[in-house]
């Protein structure tokens, strides 16, 4: 545990180390993970070769397992194979659509699937992907990795985020930093090119479209607008062409799951062989239905046009609100499976009058990007070689009278990002404020997605309108909100971190990580332990060293003398075994310390712009 | 420090975008929380909370209206929840034409020409305003300038549901 270590240039903080750092594209389809080995970005293969995890995990009574073994089970054992989870993650049950879904659901707010080793929820299923793919990363790099990245689409809400980060925990991974699908293929891009200016990322996966602009500057990536549809990808031109089959087969009942499974393999392959082809035959024989056609590039081009069309809009959009015009774009990067359809590529070419790149294999790029991206964050790379502004993908707001959303922050914001906003009572000697956090464009809380509720009570009583409540917005750099509500007179306070009912309270996932890991339970806390003491001489190591520095510029005696007190606490406990008193006394040095930390801070603020010509900027 | 002295700047209307990009990268590069990912929590929630200021200043010093707004809270008058509104009579009417103007675009023979046109109409009188409220901050006119923000307001929000036409009309 460091304290702010600004490091001066030419004076590092500690001696290098190569820290091992993977990036995982946790994709709908396919799953991968890459890594930085002697400077350059690969994505680790299985020992057979294959690079592509099918995002499929299959649950028998006594086994789970995930994959290509997990693959060749889908059409057979459909009702306990998962395939393209990550639809569901983050969801509702009663927001996803179960007509195409071969799966039996618990009745329950969150999708909870029945399955032969009984019901499993999509943050479960994701956590068997990560742990797979981290297994392969330990493997190949004969060790545990130090930090992962993983990456989600652009348009993922807060639900959505703050599920994937529940299954990384969950896995037992820890976390650097959700990134951007499209910001990670900018990335991939831009380091390797090295060129200045303005990139337009248009991510096509097998559930989810994205589109990016982002302007790529003196090292710096800031992502301009971002856009997209979390329910569009390669996955509704297979169920087009299921569509399209179930007519000329006079098929009505889609009530037969093998059947179902069966149409959209059939489905998929001539997807995929019209990419090269124009034209292919599809024969269907199972279930008492027999049939055999053409499906012919032309008839496919049609029957994908409006969800191609779709996407075009959104880049539209995107555009509009990034302040950019389809000229000032200099590069047009493809991302996803799905990019590889031809019409796909004529429509984005035409749209942004340029051929897109696709020298990356868009199935690599993603986890390409997120593998450069770990490595920087993990300390591997200089300082300063790359930065990554983001933006938050939804406008996020609060419900007010006649069920109205009012924005806080709006969309394509910068983040980190924290915005108050101040409300009145209405009622006279009202005590009470309910606080409902949504998140969407539209402005009928109905028609918006809401993140919470919470209220904020103890307020005093006084006339309508004269109590003034602030209630401030505060999105992280990865993109994950929390809400504090206060009001102003009494400073009576009530927060919340945004966590959605569908997705898993922290001592669930504190229970399943327990339950997954109680066959090695001393192993485990000897592990704890060794941790905790590890970090209690860091903390005082980089204290001490933060005391020399300034200690005596900006501290009075008897501050320092609380926290030399905290210090000394610290080291004293940390030499026994008590793995609770350790985390206390790190609790209290840091809580001591914490206005030290931030005045060093803003003391170098204050240095940063300082003797700096304008050409040196 | 307030935000002209987070960037190191002299506080002024008349700003260099470019330069303030390149002093917001700057600070950015050094205080964003991707730059403490392997520290501590405290360290963490500082930097996020330091990022967050220095967006939110470039956000206000990089718009010409909420610089406007804030070079006159720096001197005092508060405009941005106020209640206080025009009362030049004949700029409202200015107004309600305008918005008739909008209205009707729906109907006009050629939408997009129709666009277009109210588009620039509204720049033309917004760049005018902007230019009366820098002469009228210079000369130390802050009232003056107080009405000319609230006026600049009109605009803002016009130009922003003609945006919105466009998007409902155009299908963007």
């Amino acid at each position: 545990m460091a304290l702010l270590q600004i490091a001066e240039p030419g004076q590092s903080a500690a001696p290098h180390q190569h820290k091992l750092a993977v990036g995982i594209d946790l994709g709908t389809t396919n799953s991968l993970v890459a890594t930085v080995r002697s400077g350059s970005a690969k994505v680790l293969p299985d020992a057979n070769g294959n690079l592509l995890v099918p995002s499929v995990v299959r649950y028998q009574a006594d086994a789970v397992t995930v994959g290509l073994e997990a693959a060749v089970h889908r059409i057979s054992d459909s009702h306990n194979t998962i395939t393209s989870v990550k639809r569901l993650l983050g969801k509702k049950l009663a927001d996803v659509d179960q007509s195409h879904l071969p799966y039996r659901f618990a009745e329950q707010d969150s999708p909870l699937i029945e399955t032969v080793a009984g019901p499993v929820n999509p943050i479960q299923v994701s956590a068997e992907i990560l742990k797979s793919l981290a297994a392969r990363a330990s493997e190949s790099l004969q060790s545990e990795p130090d930090g992962v990245v993983i990456t989600v689409p652009a348009y993922f809400d807060d639900a959505q985020r703050q599920g994937t980060k529940d299954a990384a925990q969950l896995a037992g991974l820890h976390v650097l930093r959700l990134l951007n699908e499209p910001t990670a293929a900018a990335i991939a891009y831009g380091l390797d090119s090295g060129d200045e200016g303005v990139i337009a990322v248009y991510d096509l996966g097998g559930g989810t479209f994205d589109i990016s602009i982002l302007r790529l500057s003196k090292g710096v990536f800031e992502v301009l607008a971002t856009g997209g549809d979390s329910a569009l990808g390669g996955d509704d031109f297979d169920a087009a062409i299921v569509g399209w089959l179930q007519q000329q087969a006079g098929i009505s009942d889609l009530a037969d799951s093998q059947l179902v499974r069966q149409l959209y393999s059939l489905a998929t392959a001539a997807k995929v062989a019209l990419s090269d082809s124009e034209s292919t035959e599809i024969v269907l024989d199972s279930h008492g239905y027999q049939w055999r056609g053409e499906l012919s590039r032309s008839q496919f081009d049609e029957l994908v046009a409006p969800l191609v069309q779709r996407s075009i809009r959104a880049c539209r959009r995107a555009l509009r609100d990034a302040g950019i015009t389809q000229e000032e774009v200099g590069e047009v990067v493809m991302v996803g499976g799905s990019t590889r359809v031809p019409k796909v590529r004529e429509d984005v070419a035409s749209f942004f009058g340029q051929q897109p790149l696709t020298s990356i294999d868009p199935d690599q790029v993603v986890a390409i990007g997120a593998a450069l991206q770990a490595d920087i964050l993990v300390g591997n790379k200089k300082d300063g070689e790359l930065l990554l502004l983001d933006v938050t993908p939804l406008s996020l707001g609060i419900e007010t009278m006649g069920g109205l959303v009012e924005k806080v922050i709006p969309r394509n914001t910068t983040i980190p990002v924290a915005r108050a906003q101040e409300f009145t009572t209405f009622k006279d000697g009202q005590t009470a404020m309910a606080i409902h956090v949504l998140q969407g464009e539209r402005e009928l809380v109905d028609d918006c997605r809401s993140l919470a509720r919470f209220t904020l009570r103890d307020i005093p009583p006084l006339a309508a309108g004269a109590a003034h409540i602030r209630v401030t917005f505060q999105v992280d750099a990865d993109g994950l909100l929390s809400v504090t509500a206060m009001e102003k007179e009494t400073g009576a306070q009530a927060s919340v971190q945004v966590k959605p009912s569908y997705g898993l309270e922290d001592d669930e996932v504190t229970r399943m990580l327990k339950d997954s890991i109680t066959h090695a339970k001393d192993d485990v806390s000897m592990r704890m332990l060794r941790e905790q003491q590890v970090e209690a001489s860091r903390f005082i190591e980089n204290m001490t060293a933060a005391l020399d520095a300034d200690g005596e510029t900006l501290l009075a005696a008897d501050e320092r003398a609380l926290i030399e007190q905290a210090m000394q606490a610290l080291a004293n406990v940390a030499a026994n075994d008590d793995v609770a008193a350790i985390e206390q006394a790190i609790k209290t040095l840091d809580q001591q310390s914490q206005e030290f930390a931030a005045r060093r801070m803003d003391n170098s603020i204050k240095q940063a712009l300082k003797g700096q010509s304008v050409e040196g900027l | 420090m307030n935000y002209f002295e987070l960037f190191s700047l002299t506080p002024s209307y008349q700003l260099d975008l470019s330069d303030l990009a390149g002093r917001y990268r700057t600070l950015q590069s050094q205080f964003h929380p991707d730059k403490f990912a392997g520290e501590s929590a405290q360290a963490q929630a500082i930097a996020m909370q330091r990022a967050a200021q220095i967006n939110d200043a470039y956000q206000t010093l990089k718009t010409p209206l909420n610089r406007a707004q804030y070079l006159l809270s720096l001197q005092g008058i508060e405009l941005a929840g106020e209640q206080q509104t025009v009362s030049d009579v004949e700029f409202l009417m200015l107004q309600m034409e305008l918005r008739e103007q909008l209205e009707s675009l729906q109907a006009a023979a050629d939408p997009e020409d129709a666009i277009d046109k109210l588009a620039a109409r509204l720049n033309k009188d917004r760049r005018s305003l902007s230019d009366d409220f820098e002469s009228a901050y210079n000369e130390g006119h802050y009232q003056q300038a107080g009405d000319i923000v609230r006026k600049l307001k009109f605009y803002a929000r016009l130009e922003q549901q003609l945006q919105q036409a466009e998007e409902q009309l155009l299908d963007f």
